[in-house]
């Protein structure tokens, strides 16, 4: 399968080791001379990849990462500027951003360099965040007379807590990787060498689960954002006994007893 | 395999030896040392008999640290070996094996103690060594960091100042510069390592061996809290240090005997 190509972003499939025919997606925002500020064209490109690798039955995780330097600096303020409330409201630039919700695979990101305002917010919208210790988190929208509009009040909160994402949100301070981690709002931080490595090793080993397990689990995770505890874990029972109609299943059960590694096909 | 054994376990009055034994690459770990190591530490740990252990070399060296021409390591060899991972499975284990284990760990240091040999020097609670002994940091000089925990035990036994002098300068030092660190309790004529060593150990197993533990779990808390923290940092270091240019020059120079050109790369 030939990938699209795009002016903003690189997409790529990588094969995980030891599994024939089985890879993980990388997507890479490649804005350099702008930090990888997010604007429009930006990211319809990067939903339009992710949905890509989604829809591709040989990907089973995708790595969403920016540079080194920076995963991305923010919002495209200059695009924004001149706008008004009617003018910003019509053009529903978040409807795109919506759309990334709609990704059914473990999304792993590799944050590397700012990860400031909208950076932080993309980053907040994948399932597990590796960063290296350069990293810089922040949303510092409140410093130019707004606030974070891409789910940062919402997403920020729900990771570490109603204080602290008050304090982030109202100085608009950049925080680092190891306070990120402290916060519970990183998985992992490593040298800034490796980040890229350790996200695709994650992905790796994630790749070695049932797809649709790890589909079903994102969805039923997501679930416990919304809504009441008794709905949510309605909704995980639900999923838990859909899992038992998949062969998946039958195989991991199966191979537990056995003692041997499973192997997973998807169905 | 040769029926050779590379790891030599004794027990006897309450006291285990373990002997590290491939005495012409001065017990230097190779994959299969590393791992009788480890289960030889599991083993003594369980066995209830064994109330302290001395851990010592066979020949002319303690332990000349990680074989460099071992496979896998030296580059020249073909398939590159991913060094995070070679230290995730085979060195990290051991460090925390030899530090949580609630028995005293005596090192009857016989010769030359380098690299990862002299951070297993380190690990033990007590370090009994010979006149003739020499240290040495090794790592640095094939471009690598310190490792086996080497990073935070040396300065948190010695000081920053005189460890990083040590790791950078990778030059030998002798049983009595040692001494003088606080690096070690004891120097003995090499006729009397394992009789001293012995002797401590046989009089530390009639001791109250359940206090002895908990003061090593209470020293573990307030010296090494982040143990596996920090040796999963070395690992990473390690990790970037064996990618570079520099530890394949130093690795090929090691071999080839001859100066290392460094880059910095």
């Amino acid at each position: 399968m030939t990938m699209t190509t795009y002016k903003n972003i690189l997409t790529a499939k990588e094969p995980v080791p030891g599994l024939n025919g089985v890879n993980i997606g990388v997507v890479t925002l490649n804005r350099p001379t702008v930090l990888n500020a997010l604007n429009n064209e930006l990211m319809e490109e990067l939903v339009s990849a992710l949905s890509d690798h989604d829809k591709d039955s040989t990907v089973r995780v995708i790595v969403l990462t920016g540079s080194e330097r920076a995963f991305a600096a923010g919002a495209d303020i200059k695009e924004m500027s001149d706008e008004t409330t009617v003018s910003i409201m019509l053009k529903d630039r978040f409807a795109t951003w919506d759309r990334i919700r709609n990704i059914k695979k473990p999304i792993i990101a590799a944050i590397s360099g700012y990860a400031l305002g909208g950076g932080c917010e993309l980053t907040m919208m994948c399932d597990m965040i590796v960063a290296s210790e350069s990293a810089q988190f922040g949303q510092p929208e409140i410093n130019i007379g707004v606030i974070p509009g891409a789910g940062g009040t919402q997403r920020l909160t729900r990771a570490v807590g109603k204080y602290k994402a008050m304090e982030l949100i109202m100085t608009g301070r950049p925080f680092t990787a190891q306070e990120a981690l402290a916060m519970g709002l990183v998985n992992r931080v490593v040298p800034t060498e490796l980040y890229l490595d350790e996200a695709k090793a994650l992905a790796f080993e994630l790749s070695q689960k049932s797809p649709i397990a790890l589909q079903l689990a994102k969805e039923a995770v997501l679930k416990s954002y919304d809504g009441t505890l008794s709905e949510g874990l309605q909704f995980e029972r639900k999923n838990f006994y859909m899992l038992f109609s998949s062969e998946d299943q039958k195989e991991g059960m199966k191979a537990f007893i056995e003692k041997r590694k499973a192997t997973f096909n998807g169905r | 395999m040769s029926d050779e054994k590379i790891l030599l376990t004794e027990k006897k009055n309450g006291v285990g030896i373990i002997t590290l034994n491939r005495p012409e690459r001065l017990n230097a770990f190779n994959d299969e040392l590393s791992f009788q190591f480890q289960d030889a530490l599991k083993e003594m740990e369980k066995d209830k008999e064994v109330k302290a252990i001395i851990l010592t070399g066979a020949g002319r060296g303690f332990c000349a640290g990680q074989d460099l021409q071992a496979r896998g390591i030296s580059q020249d060899s073909g398939e590159k070996t991913s060094l995070g991972e070679s230290i995730r499975r085979r060195y990290n284990p051991m460090v925390i094996k030899m530090r949580r284990m609630e028995k005293p760990m005596i090192a009857a240091v016989n010769g030359v103690a380098a690299g990862a040999g002299m951070s297993l020097a380190l690990l033990c609670d007590y370090r009994i060594v010979t006149d003739k002994v020499t240290f040495i940091q090794s790592f640095t000089k094939v471009g690598l960091i310190p490792d086996t925990g080497s990073t935070f035990i040396l300065p948190r036994l010695i000081g920053y100042t005189k460890a990083f002098e040590l790791m950078l300068s990778a030059e030998k030092f002798t049983a009595q510069e040692a001494m003088e660190f606080g690096l070690v309790n004891k120097i003995v004529a090499e006729a009397d390592l394992m009789k001293e060593a012995t002797a401590l150990a046989e009089k530390l197993a009639l001791g109250p061996t359940k206090a002895f533990g908990l003061t090593k779990r209470a020293l573990n808390r307030a010296i090494f809290p982040d143990l596996e923290e920090l040796l999963e940092y070395e690992a990473q270091l390690q990790e970037i240090a064996g990618r570079s240019e520099d530890f394949a020059e130093g690795v090929k120079a090691f071999v080839d005997k001859r100066t290392p050109v460094y880059k910095g790369k």
